[in-house]
């Protein structure tokens, strides 16, 4: 019997982890958070259940068919509150695994290994920054989201939802659904930019049905609560005494410069942006998966890496939401398994038009580069060690780099706590790094999360290599 | 394209040599296979010590370093501005400890021959050990305090001499790898090759660090340089705790092996971003950059042994690099008798930051005929402690 090791329990691991059962592995599924489902899924843990997560998510059914099916097969051992902190590859590839509440001293500590592994940790969601966005009532909208859905907690009273992409739509009703009122949801992409994206060869829509549903109960709900949905439109600033007041909003051009003139300014006392997802790269980097021009993680029709035995499903080999997590979960399980590769024939034909969805998010809402226009030379670019644009901008140029190395360690942008997985991304557009090589951007973190000095110390010290 | 000298690597011993020539009034030429200060120099935690050395060529070096940085770091301050970070020059001071029984004679004796060539010790009783370090575990067993240890931040040095270097004509090259080597009919190296042009140059220094064996073999010379893996992890940022640069014994003997397993010695000390960076591993496992956690497990438990308050502090990062190590563990800073024309300035290992400035200064005086503030001669490649790690001369040769 194979055995099969899956990182993340979101729509891609949990897919994964079942198809590989189905395949006759052995399978050990692990995700640093409490619970099944990732971030997609989040919901009440299960010492509250709550009778509305079928109201609150989509394909709540098909989550609760995959959560049943796990808990009831012996052949997966489901592993919570465990946090891969590295990837080593020295013998063969091996996660180093932490598991416990994640701020507890004494974690235990295990090395995974695998005849095959699937890589799923999903992504997060990125924030472009603008003046006043480090103030208290300033969220990215996935940590409202993930509030909103896993406590049930409005970020505010009054909230503005914007920045870019269809996930603005479903963080408005989760909102919504937690008592705040919707001031409105303001969208970057332009309709020209929308119509490329949307509407050019709208049969090939068809193959993601389910996504098209999910969008139009989206806009149903706006419909319902009026809440204002306007395109064109960014938060240029957030204004207040030591929190959120009020949000400036701006109407911008196709290159999402703002158009002077058009600022109206909004009382809030939430803000709630994102420009798009970041995929959570810092696992396959460590594993030694090839990283795509696109930085995702690139992978065959079977979602092989260019590593041996290691496979990777949902957005880290982008962004396609559910139906395309989904389906490369299953198709990733099955293949690491060792499963027969024709009985994904048809599972192949669903991700190629999960593959168009992709792209026409990336059409219709990718970033672009007129952004930089609404910063102020005091915006704060890295939060966590409070780097304005203006410093940023004036070392680079002193240094005439445009190298992440040496940048971050010239400004200290990217060197905090969030090691870059809030600015990382900004940063390299600012500076015009050359980001062709995963290997070489903000993506790479030979610590993928935090560990305890004495955790570490408890580790066996004899190396893997040390002889020459 | 055409040059006084070519220097190959942009990292901080390079941009130091391009400096002080360019300072000297000489035409400089920098070429780095990727951008500048993105290597080794970024891969280190900035020491300028003259504890761990002993008497000898390398400790007289260190001491002209110790003297030289004060006045290096508030040159680039005035010539570069406010505007440009500060290297962060900071004469904290190195507190050596012992934490074994068998370990504290040797440390005190080790001190003791230091202080003989003119290094600043002071003999620490463990009451005034823990007053200059107040988290300090109170098992140690000695304590020498070492007032000259002082640090500096090495990207910004580095990025800072290279700008300084660029401001008095210097023009640096990034992203150019060097393919081979010119040289007229009598065999002289008079430039090098990258894969998009030639540069004529009456010198060419090779300042690639842990690559400079690579560089110096594209050339068509040899130099016995191996890369050594370090490893430097990172907390998250907390009140000051640690003050000076504190580490054990053991570090004396990390540096000074030949062995090429694994060795460890925690060197432990604040950055100004209030971090704590806990170093480091050294390890010959050729340019091989795969993570080992058990080289971070071996770091993790030796900085126990010295601060045990570090037990639940995060650590957030981990970085490693390769050290320029040379067999008989002196820098090689100097032509090359085999190959007039050709000149190194590499070999550092874990003490090129601290030693980088010197090391420019040496070679630009030895280039342009000033009088040198050190016998270069300890560091010639013709030395004959390193005569056994070269290839024979073939019978005639020069």
């Amino acid at each position: 019997m194979s055995s099969v090791l899956v990182i993340g329990a979101g729509p891609a691991g949990l897919a994964a982890a079942v198809a590989a059962s189905d395949a006759g592995a052995r399978v050990t599924l692990l995700d640093s958070g409490d619970g099944l489902g990732g971030q997609y899924w989040r919901h009440l843990p299960a010492q509250r259940p709550s009778r509305n997560e079928a109201r609150l998510h989509h394909g709540w059914a098909a989550f609760e068919r995959l959560r049943s099916r796990i808990g009831g097969d012996d052949a997966i051992e489901v592993v919570t509150e465990a946090q891969v902190w590295a990837i080593e590859t020295a013998e063969s590839v091996t996660a180093q695994v932490l598991v416990g509440p994640a701020d507890a001293a004494g974690r235990e500590a295990r090395a995974l290994t695998a005849d095959a592994i699937v890589l799923a940790p999903g992504a997060h969601d990125r924030t472009l920054p603008f003046p006043g966005w480090h103030l208290p009532g300033v969220f990215s909208a996935g940590a409202a989201q993930a509030l909103a859905k896993g406590e049930r907690i409005a970020v505010g009273r009054r909230a503005v939802v914007a920045g870019a992409g269809p996930f603005l739509l479903p963080v408005a009703q989760s909102l919504t659904a937690a008592g705040a009122t919707v001031l409105g949801v303001f969208e970057a992409a332009r309709p020209p930019a929308l119509a490329k994206g949307w509407l050019s060869k709208p049969w090939k829509l068809f193959g993601t049905a389910h996504k098209g549903r999910e969008l139009a109960g989206y806009l149903a709900h706006h419909l319902v609560h009026r809440v204002p949905y306007r395109l064109g439109r960014a938060v240029v600033e957030a204004r207040g005494d030591g929190r959120v007041e009020e949000v400036v909003i701006a109407r911008v051009d196709a290159e999402w410069a703002p158009v002077p003139g058009t600022e109206r300014t909004l009382a809030a006392d939430a803000v709630c942006v994102s420009h798009g997802f970041t995929p959570r790269l810092e696992l396959p980097i460590a594993a030694g998966c090839a990283i795509g021009p696109d930085r995702f993680v690139r992978v065959d029709p079977d979602q092989r890496t260019s590593v041996d035995g290691v496979y990777a499903a949902g957005e880290i080999t982008g962004i396609g939401g559910v139906d395309a997590a989904l389906v490369e979960g299953r198709i990733a399980g099955h293949r690491a398994a060792g499963g027969a590769k024709s009985a994904m024939d048809s599972a192949r034909r669903r991700r190629a038009a999960t593959t168009d969805l992709a792209r026409r998010i990336e059409a219709a809402h990718g970033i672009r580069p007129g952004w930089t226009s609404w910063l102020r030379d005091d915006t704060v670019v890295c939060r966590c060690e409070e780097v304005p644009y203006a410093r940023l901008r004036s070392v680079a140029e002193a240094t005439e780099q445009h190298a992440m190395r040496s940048v971050k360690l010239t400004t200290r942008a990217g060197l905090g706590i969030c090691q870059a997985r809030m600015c990382g991304r900004t940063v390299e557009a600012l500076i015009g790094a050359d980001t062709s090589r995963g290997a070489d951007t903000s993506d790479r973190r030979p610590l993928a999360a935090p560990i305890r000095l004495g955790d570490l110390a408890e580790l066996p010290t004899t190396p893997k290599r040390g002889s020459a | 394209m055409q040059a006084d000298v070519a220097i190959v690597g942009a990292g901080i011993v390079g941009a130091a040599c391009a400096r002080a020539l360019a300072r000297a009034g000489m035409s400089v030429v920098i070429v780095d296979r990727g951008a500048p200060a993105a290597a080794t120099s970024a891969s280190g935690e900035g020491n300028l010590l003259v504890s761990d050395k002993a008497p000898g060529p390398e400790l007289d070096l260190a001491l002209l370093a110790s003297a030289h940085w004060p006045r290096l770091a508030a040159e680039l301050a005035d010539e570069l501005g406010d505007s440009f970070p500060a290297v962060e020059y900071e004469r904290k001071g190195g507190v050596v400890v012992a934490t074994t029984e068998a370990g504290a004679g040797p440390l005190r004796d080790f001190a003791r021959g230091q202080a003989e060539v003119g290094v600043e010790t002071e003999d620490l009783s463990v009451a005034e050990a823990l007053e200059l370090e107040p988290h300090l575990n109170p098992e140690i067993t000695a304590a020498v305090h070492y007032p000259q240890d002082a640090q500096v931040q090495p990207v910004i040095a580095a990025e800072a001499l290279l700008a300084s270097a660029r401001r008095s004509g210097a023009r640096i090259l990034p992203h150019r790898e060097v393919v081979g080597a010119l040289r007229d009919a009598a065999g002289r190296i008079t430039g090098i090759r990258t894969a998009a042009e030639e540069i004529h140059a009456g010198a060419v220094v090779v300042a690639a660090g842990p690559w400079s064996g690579a560089v110096a073999e594209s050339l068509g010379a040899e130099l016995p340089v191996h890369p050594r893996r370090g490893m430097v992890l990172v907390t998250a940022r907390m009140h000051q705790k640690v003050f000076h640069k504190v580490y054990d014994g053991d570090y004396f003997g990390a540096t000074q092996s030949a062995d090429a397993a694994l060795q460890t010695s925690s060197v432990v000390e604040s950055t100004p971003g209030g971090t704590v960076l806990i170093g480091s591993s050294r390890q010959q496992i050729g340019f091989d950059d795969r993570l080992d956690v058990a080289v971070l497990a071996a770091v993790a438990r030796k900085a126990l042994r010295l601060f045990p308050f570090l037990e639940t502090t995060p650590v957030i990062r981990a970085y490693g690099g390769f050290r320029p190590y040379i067999p008989d563990h002196l820098p090689v800073i100097g032509e090359d008798h085999r190959h007039p024309g050709l000149w190194y300035a590499t070999g550092h290992e874990g003490a090129g930051i601290g030693l980088a400035g010197v090391t420019g200064e040496l070679i630009g005086a030895l280039l342009t005929g000033a009088e040198p503030a050190i016998d270069p001669g300890p560091f010639s490649p013709s030395r004959p402690s390193l005569a056994a790690h070269l290839t024979p001369t073939p019978e005639g040769a020069a």
